[in-house]
């Protein structure tokens, strides 16, 4: 390219320019088409008979939809969270390990509880006491047959459990629902472990710790970094699920009962709303949780700590 | 006896034969760099050492015991050998004082008092004392390594495998990790070395191992091995190593 232009647009350019900011026109054509659509929001919110703003909060204060939030709701997503962590965790180390008989229950595990739609699966843990008329007996299996071929009585059961009992209400639910968690966590804490650089592993065993004992200290605090914020989604999708709780069913639940105050006044909507903000505060509290768990887990990994500056001349190689 | 002694090691990764019958021997305060081509086996030898790769065939007997043996003790085995990485390796998620002191805590069934006395002892030893509380991302390469060798010393080691520990670092802090080994080979630690370095080897080592193609080609002195090779493998290796502008015949 030739490096002379022609005499006269060399003198047409113009000199110094005062420097005005970049002006952004769309940015305020957005801003004015936001704030009508939020004016028109709170004016709905304010003006519509149907929010019926005094019921929503009665609704909300009644003991059986605070207890429901409580047990059926709070209580159950964290049991059930407690149930599907810490089994995830445990098919992942089957899942990874090298004994095929461990990882083909893992894989069978998560392949039977990942089909089946929480739905239906807590409505079938609700009817599996039909499978325990005479109760939940741990012990020797065919131990009646074997008792009898040798001509002998009794039985060889250790524990016995009353399947109403156990197949029914929350347990039955935090059952379901953490069964059915474990199976996705699994795939979440597998993920985890395997992001988890080898030559952690290794070093560890160098120093002579056992692989359970390595896994434990070095590698899962590791993977939790991984684990955390695909976790914290789990939650909140859990939070929710235990509307299906009605499956079982069980009834103490947040949803159920503002349902059925809804029914019996004839107020649907304002109910509606009312469970809205339920779950919406609750996963609120859930996300600052998430915060300082990945904090927690993140220490050690850059942002939080600055990175020393390198000597002079390091990264050059 | 020999603190290490090796029998006969063949060690395979499927089809691909990496280490084609080993003798070979490490005697108490001994010095040992192994040195040769890449993908002649000598870090996967050193892998052999404490374990971390299992062999096809042979034995591998750290202080009278055959560690291949599926009963002998391997963790306490482990416990006595230290190990140093290419790749460092450090635990990211704790502090250096804490990645020095957790298997003295967790193995060794240090107290934490004791566990992080001799920490601190051991990363003065490397010229780390003022680094106790900072984590692994926050140093240099260099000192990272020194960390993993303060590490692998705070276990009191009765032998240190070191697997290339300079090939990871930028050249002007190779200095630093290279005097530290220096001084430990000093003190009379046993050390088995798998290096590029033949400064250092030709210095440091009472012994050189030239390795090409999964055997021992040649073994004696320094002065031997890397000043006067007598075989043929070893004279190309060294002659592409020590002259890097020589025009590479292959």
């Amino acid at each position: 390219m030739s490096e002379e232009t022609p005499a006269g647009t060399t003198d047409a350019r113009p000199g110094a320019i005062d420097a005005v900011p970049v002006r952004h026109p769309g940015r305020w054509v957005a801003i004015a088409v936001i704030a009508v659509l939020v004016a028109m929001l709170v004016h709905l919110l304010l003006t519509n008979k149907a929010f019926d703003w005094k019921f929503v909060f009665q609704a909300m204060n009644q003991t059986p939809v605070i207890s429901g939030f409580l047990k059926g709701t709070l209580l159950v997503t964290v049991l059930s969270m407690i149930v599907g962590v810490g089994g995830g965790v445990l098919l992942a180390v089957m899942r990874l390990s090298d004994n095929p008989i461990l990882s083909g229950v893992s894989w069978a595990f998560t392949w039977f509880f990942r089909s089946i739609p929480r739905y239906l699966l807590l409505f079938t843990m609700g009817t599996l006491g039909v499978l325990f008329p005479s109760g939940v007996s741990l012990g020797i299996p065919f131990d009646w047959k074997i008792i009898e071929w040798l001509g002998m009585s009794g039985d060889w059961r250790f524990l016995t459990l009353d399947a109403n009992q156990v197949f029914t209400g929350l347990v039955a639910g935090v059952i379901g629902l953490g069964l059915s968690e474990a199976a996705y966590m699994a795939e979440i804490a597998r993920a985890g472990i395997m992001s988890v650089d080898k030559g952690q592993a290794e070093a560890a065993e160098a120093l002579g710790m056992p692989k359970g004992k390595a896994m434990r200290r070095v590698v899962l605090p590791q993977a939790m970094r991984v684990i955390v914020p695909p976790t914290g989604n789990e939650t909140i999708a859990m939070l929710k699920d235990t509307s299906l709780l009605l499956a079982v069913p069980v009834i103490g639940e947040l949803f159920y009962q503002l349902q059925s105050i809804g029914s019996t006044y004839y107020k649907t909507f304002p109910i509606a709303v009312a469970a809205t903000l339920y779950y919406l505060l609750a996963t609120s509290v859930l996300m600052v949780g998430q915060y300082f768990l990945e904090r927690h887990f993140g220490k050690g990994f850059g942002t939080t700590a600055p990175r020393a500056a390198r000597p002079a001349g390091a990264g050059g190689a | 006896m020999a603190l290490v002694e090796i029998n006969n090691l063949h060690k395979s990764f499927g089809s691909n034969h990496v280490l084609r019958g080993i003798d070979f021997s490490v005697e108490q305060g001994e010095v040992v760099c192994v040195i040769g081509p890449s993908g002649s086996g000598k870090s996967t030898l050193l892998r052999c050492v404490n374990l971390l790769e299992v062999p096809q065939e042979g034995q591998v007997i750290v202080r009278g015991e055959d560690i291949t043996d599926p009963d002998c003790h391997l963790d306490a085995a482990r416990a006595s050998i230290g190990m140093v990485f290419q790749q460092f390796n450090l635990f990211p998620h704790l502090s250096v004082l804490t990645n020095c002191a957790v298997a003295q805590t967790t193995v060794l069934k240090r107290k934490p008092e004791e566990a992080e006395k001799i920490a601190r002892a051991n990363l003065d030893r490397v010229g780390l004392t003022d680094k106790v509380h900072a984590f692994p991302a926050q140093l240099s390469g260099g000192q990272q390594q020194r960390v993993a060798i303060a590490r692998a010393l705070s276990m009191d080691p009765a032998l240190m495998l070191f697997d290339e520990p300079t090939s990871a670092l930028d050249p002007e802090l190779v200095g630093d990790v290279l005097t530290v080994m220096r001084k430990l080979a000093l003190e009379g630690m046993t050390m088995l070395v798998v290096t590029h370095e033949m400064a250092f080897a030709r210095d440091v080592a009472d012994r050189v191992v030239f390795m090409d193609g999964g055997v021992i080609v040649e073994q004696g002195p320094p002065a031997e091995v890397i000043g006067n090779p007598q075989e043929e493998r070893t004279k190309l290796f060294l002659k592409r190593v020590l002259d890097p502008t020589h025009v590479q015949d292959n």
